[in-house]
């Protein structure tokens, strides 16, 4: 199977601090690969080099081509996109424009089918049709993460990096969360999904990676990894739950 | 103080409050949008006014090399960009950006001045000459440094106002100028005689705003631009490019800049370096808005405009400092607000 994205060695500094130290990962066309391990192992500055938020050295492939060179601009052209910890959403507009400028790259380019897309994006969360003219920054945790995913995918992307996607939210909305993710792998979209909620990561992912203080100790199957007993004590045992 | 003078004081702070508005509405735009404290908005003022009074003199304005010049610096940059990059594809779009359209405008003024244009022809001339100049400050001097912290921002908007002014003078030289009004009228409305080039501004004034309200509102580009003010990180990851937002914002306050330039020059002699203090005006009403929302922005710029109206009837050797000195209480009240906001971001 070729590979959405392929990264070798990857080391992000900040100053002299090596958070992330040669890290390897794959992510197979179509497939999820989650990436767990505890706070500040790494895993967001992982995801922030990707999308070429910070400088990172050693290699990143991504569909075929080195990212290197690539803005963070050309990245979400190509179809990478990143929904960060923080949502970043715009506060001061609407729920509407906020999908609407997910979308930016495409209207640039003068894509005519932009309207269609808002509309199965409204589809799949139906919260968000509701709340529609309302500010963003009204919203609550829930509703934000829906948002931001709604708007990574107005991009159309080939592969989404998900950061968090479950931080901070009701089980109710885990769960739900943890739906859309695996519904959205059925339209074959790639997904690198960074948790701390191991379990329900590994739950709907086919791989598996596990970083601890900035870099990676075990892979594999997702299934393997949640029958590892060093994962089951780590992460699985007692304190998360989905 | 009878009320035939308070009308007309009122009308003269209105017709000069509805210029300072425009001005603060484009700082305001390239604050929020790219941090820059936007100093040299006032040299587009003058430019603007100047080039006009010179066309309709019958002189070539020295305007157009400074076009010529600054394009063709913006171009050198952007090639070696490209080159870096290794994106030779971009090396034809650069030139017909930076070299062909300036060489075009120059072209197209040495052309007409002889001719003696219609005056609506002369304006159109004049803001293709001077509007470009805003992306082009943006690429030569601000985009290299748009990481950078407010206040280094702020000291290169100081030395590129200095560079403007200099050119100013050594362009336009010393002496006022003013150009002829767009029509002779006066109207009496009541009992006050209004010269209809007041009401050209605040007509002007009027449409201006409510065209850059129209694009924020409905425009994806005019949202694009608010997007980037609210959260510059978002905006990167959506792929909006944040050279191109600040390019536009430029675009807008050199726009912006340039026809308030053309409206004020019949009116009042402008001089190469009269631009600051009128934008500076027009930034002091964007603080009375607290910097951060555009009608709060205009209401500040047109009291602004009506206390110095009013002032230079009760005092005005100190019509300037009244104005000036209205910052520092604002100042203070934002501050111990200011120190409030960031508390709460930090929870």
């Amino acid at each position: 199977m070729s590979a959405t994205l392929e990264v070798r060695e990857l080391s992000v500094c900040y100053g002299k601090v090596e958070a992330l130290h040669r890290a390897s990962l794959r992510v197979p066309e179509g497939s999820i690969v989650t990436v767990i391990g505890p706070n500040g192992a790494g895993k967001t500055t992982m995801l922030g080099a990707l999308m070429g938020l910070l400088p990172y050295t050693g290699h990143a492939e991504y569909a075929g081509a080195d990212l290197a060179d690539a803005s963070v601009e050309a990245r979400v052209a190509r179809g990478l996109c990143l929904v960060p910890e923080r949502r970043e959403l715009f506060g001061e507009l609407t729920v509407e424009d906020n999908l609407l400028l997910g979308a930016f790259q495409r209207h640039t380019r003068g894509d005519r089918t932009v309207g269609a897309d808002t509309e199965a994006v409204y589809q799949r969360f139906p919260r968000l049709q509701e709340r529609r003219r309302q500010l963003a920054g009204t919203l609550s945790g829930g509703e934000r993460q829906m948002l931001a995913l709604g708007r990574a995918l107005m991009a159309k992307p080939r592969l989404l990096l998900l950061d968090e996607p479950s931080l901070g939210l009701a089980p109710r909305f885990v769960r739900e969360i943890f739906h859309i993710i695996a519904d959205l792998h059925q339209t074959g979209v790639s997904i690198l999904l960074v948790e701390q909620n191991a379990r329900a990561a590994l739950q709907v992912a086919d791989h598996g990676y596990v970083i601890e203080t900035g870099e990676i100790v075990l892979e594999g199957t997702a299934r393997e990894l949640a029958a590892n007993p060093r994962v089951v004590e780590s992460y699985l045992g007692g304190g998360a739950s989905a | 103080m009878t009320p035939e003078i308070v009308a007309w004081l009122a009308q003269d702070g209105i017709t000069n409050g509805a210029i300072y508005a425009l001005l603060a509405l484009a700082l305001l735009l390239v604050f929020t949008v790219t941090r820059v404290i936007f100093v040299p908005q006032g040299e587009f003022i003058a430019y603007a006014a100047l080039s006009l009074a010179l066309m309709e003199s019958g002189r070539v304005p020295g305007t157009i090399y400074i076009l010529l010049a600054g394009g063709a610096l913006a171009a050198a940059m952007e090639v070696a960009s490209a080159v870096r990059q290794h994106a030779l594809a971009r090396l034809p779009r650069i030139l017909a950006l930076y070299v062909v359209l300036p060489a075009a405008v120059a072209g197209a003024v040495w052309w007409a001045v002889p001719r003696n244009l219609a005056q609506w022809a002369q304006v159109l001339l004049v803001l293709a000459m001077v509007v470009p100049l805003g992306p082009i400050m943006y690429r030569v001097a601000y985009q290299p440094l748009a990481s950078a912290s407010v206040l280094v921002l702020f000291i290169v908007s100081m030395a590129v106002h200095y560079v403007m002014m200099g050119l100013s003078l050594v362009f336009f030289g010393g002496e006022g100028l003013r150009s002829r009004p767009f029509s002779d009228g006066q109207f009496q409305l009541g009992v006050l005689n209004v010269s209809a080039q007041s009401l050209w501004v605040v007509a002007a004034s009027l449409v201006l705003i409510a065209a850059l309200w129209f694009l924020f509102e409905r425009s994806i580009y005019g949202k694009a631009l608010r997007a980037t003010a609210v959260n510059r990180v978002g905006a990167r990851l959506v792929g909006i490019p944040a050279n191109l937002m600040g390019q536009l914002s430029f675009l807008l306050a050199a726009f912006i800049g340039a026809v308030s330039g053309i409206l004020i020059s019949p009116i009042t002699t402008l001089y190469y370096d009269t631009g600051f203090i009128i934008g500076l005006k027009g930034f002091v009403g964007a603080i009375l808005g607290g910097m951060v929302s555009y009608p709060l922005a205009a209401l500040g710029a047109l009291t602004v405009g009506l206390l110095e109206s009013f002032a230079s009837f009760w005092a005005s050797a100190y019509k300037e400092s009244i104005v000036f000195t209205l910052i520092i209480p604002v100042l203070v009240w934002l501050s111990l607000r200011s120190r409030h906001v960031e508390e709460e971001e930090q929870e």
